[in-house]
């Protein structure tokens, strides 16, 4: 799994969600070791701006040719913005899971839960550890 | 992201296993064997075989002989198709009923002589169909199942013959018609070739002796290399198969399906004198059927997939079920196929596809959504 790029700018959520910290806002996509177990991704459902979200509850889906996947929220908060982009080209996530691919933009109330998701470090180890 | 659950029985692995993790496969449980579900990529795969040729391990599937003067009535006692018309050297796919003339299996039955049948039915089927068949021959004929000492490899494309004609002589099988077979040496293993398979292009499926597998693919894979031979997984297989409407055992048809629903009625042979599931089919085609599978193409937003409920424009209480769909690679649209009240199976008819909870249009198109030119 060593050479599943993993930023270390980024921290993650177990289910292979990344977020990335910006003020009181959170950028949220799937990491490119999602994507590659997805495969050709086909389709990504996204809620509407203004949604509120609770940390851990699914809040959209990313389907490939042969599988569905919940998305997961890495934190509590509203959705501001939506790749509205991914609703015609959901290639996009492929091309790059870590930038042109982002899903959502959350704001938050309270940025501390960030923190408490994976650092790179913690993601690379989780990677492993499911491998095997 | 949700990873799926995964069984922890042990899995059985075929003699190509080595060669798949050398390819990068991605190895998933699959009716109790680890098989290959892609390699460089569904789409990529998808269109390999589409456009040049691609290779597939298919060792899972159950190979059945029967021998013996009485081989043929007891066979063609158990299948709706007629078998008894088949010559050597000449095969025919059909469904295998119950009494009760639901599905139990589709089979593709080989006549290698007047007097040796081989049975190829589905891996996921095999210990019940091995039941069937060793029951109706008891006292009648011979029965094997070879299934564990015969390897399958698919090679399936536009480019398939030329690859084959690389792998040894097979100048005497060269001009043979679809659903015959004949023998071969390939790499100077002994093989069966029929000029079959499960992805609507041309192509053939070898069967060959389980140990000496390694070396027919590992060939194929070498001379097929000019020709853009891929090693091709079972996620391409199934898009492949869907797109040409080839219906899916455990998917479009099982043991609550009967062939005239299904779209199968052109297996049945209700002349050829009895068979099991005959008299029950008989009525059922007398009466007519009151749904029928169906193909269609999501309109709205969505991937329609196995299971999903259907429902009539209006909405409302389901009255049907997706039994297959997925993004058609071919196509580039969503695809499926589902079972439907007849009322609503003409082409064009509007209907929903409840997508886990979110009601999306679709409509019945002609099938199959893919032919060959």
């Amino acid at each position: 799994m060593s050479n599943v790029n993993v930023p270390d700018d980024l921290r993650y959520t177990k289910d292979h969600e990344w977020a990335k910290l910006d003020g009181n806002k959170v950028r949220v996509g799937i990491t490119s070791f999602a994507v590659e177990q997805l495969g050709d991704i086909t389709l990504v459902d996204l809620p509407k701006v203004g949604t509120k979200l609770e940390a851990g509850k699914a809040f959209g889906t990313v389907e490939s040719v042969k599988t569905l996947s919940d998305l997961y929220a890495p934190m509590s908060g509203t959705v501001v913005e939506v790749n509205e982009a991914l609703a015609n080209a959901p290639e996009l996530v492929n091309e790059g899971a870590f930038d042109k691919g982002w899903m959502i933009v959350l704001e938050v109330a309270d940025s501390t839960g960030f923190d408490g998701l994976l650092d790179a470090a913690s993601y690379r180890k989780h990677l492993d550890e499911s491998a095997h | 992201m949700s990873d799926q659950a995964q069984s922890d029985a042990p899995l059985r692995r075929t003699s190509l296993y080595e060669a798949h993790k050398r390819a990068g496969a991605r190895m998933v449980p699959f009716t109790g064997y680890e098989m290959p579900v892609q390699y460089s990529g569904l789409v990529d795969e998808h269109k390999a075989v589409r456009e040049a040729v691609g290779l597939f391990d298919v060792s899972h599937m159950g190979e059945l002989e029967l021998r013996g003067v009485y081989a043929k009535q007891v066979v063609n006692f158990l299948v709706t198709n007629d078998i008894g018309k088949l010559v050597d050297g000449q095969a025919v796919y059909t469904c295998c009923c119950n009494a009760e003339g639901t599905i139990l299996d589709d089979l593709i039955i080989y006549r290698a002589a007047s007097d040796r049948f081989l049975v190829v039915c589905n891996a996921s089927n095999r210990a019940k169909i091995v039941a069937v068949f060793e029951k109706a021959a008891k006292d009648h004929c011979e029965f094997v199942d070879r299934s564990d000492e015969t390897a399958l490899i698919a090679l399936q494309g536009p480019k398939a013959w030329q690859v084959l004609a690389q792998a040894g002589d097979i100048s005497h099988l060269a001009a043979m018609p679809a659903f015959h077979f004949g023998e071969a040496n390939l790499f100077n293993v002994p093989c069966t070739v029929a000029r079959t398979g499960y992805t609507g292009e041309d192509g053939c499926e070898i069967f060959c002796p389980w140990d000496e597998a390694p070396k027919v693919w590992d060939g194929l894979l070498t001379v097929g290399a000019p020709f853009g031979i891929k090693p091709a997984g079972l996620g391409c297989r199934d898009t492949l198969r869907l797109e040409c409407k080839m219906a899916l055992y455990g998917n479009d048809i099982d043991e609550t399906t009967n062939p005239i629903e299904a779209g199968l009625s052109w297996t049945i042979k209700f002349e050829k004198g009895d068979f099991v599931g005959r008299e029950v089919l008989a009525r059922a085609k007398e009466r007519g059927v009151t749904r029928k599978l169906v193909g269609f193409e999501m309109t709205g937003r969505g991937i329609a997939r196995h299971g999903y409920p259907t429902k009539a424009p209006e909405g409302g209480e389901p009255v049907g079920v997706v039994t297959s769909g997925s993004p058609s690679p071919t196509t580039g649209k969503n695809i499926g196929l589902a079972y439907l009240p007849v009322a609503l199976t003409a082409i064009g008819s509007k209907f929903l596809v409840d997508c886990r909870g979110k009601d999306v249009e679709a409509v019945v198109v002609k099938t199959p959504f893919y032919k060959r030119k």
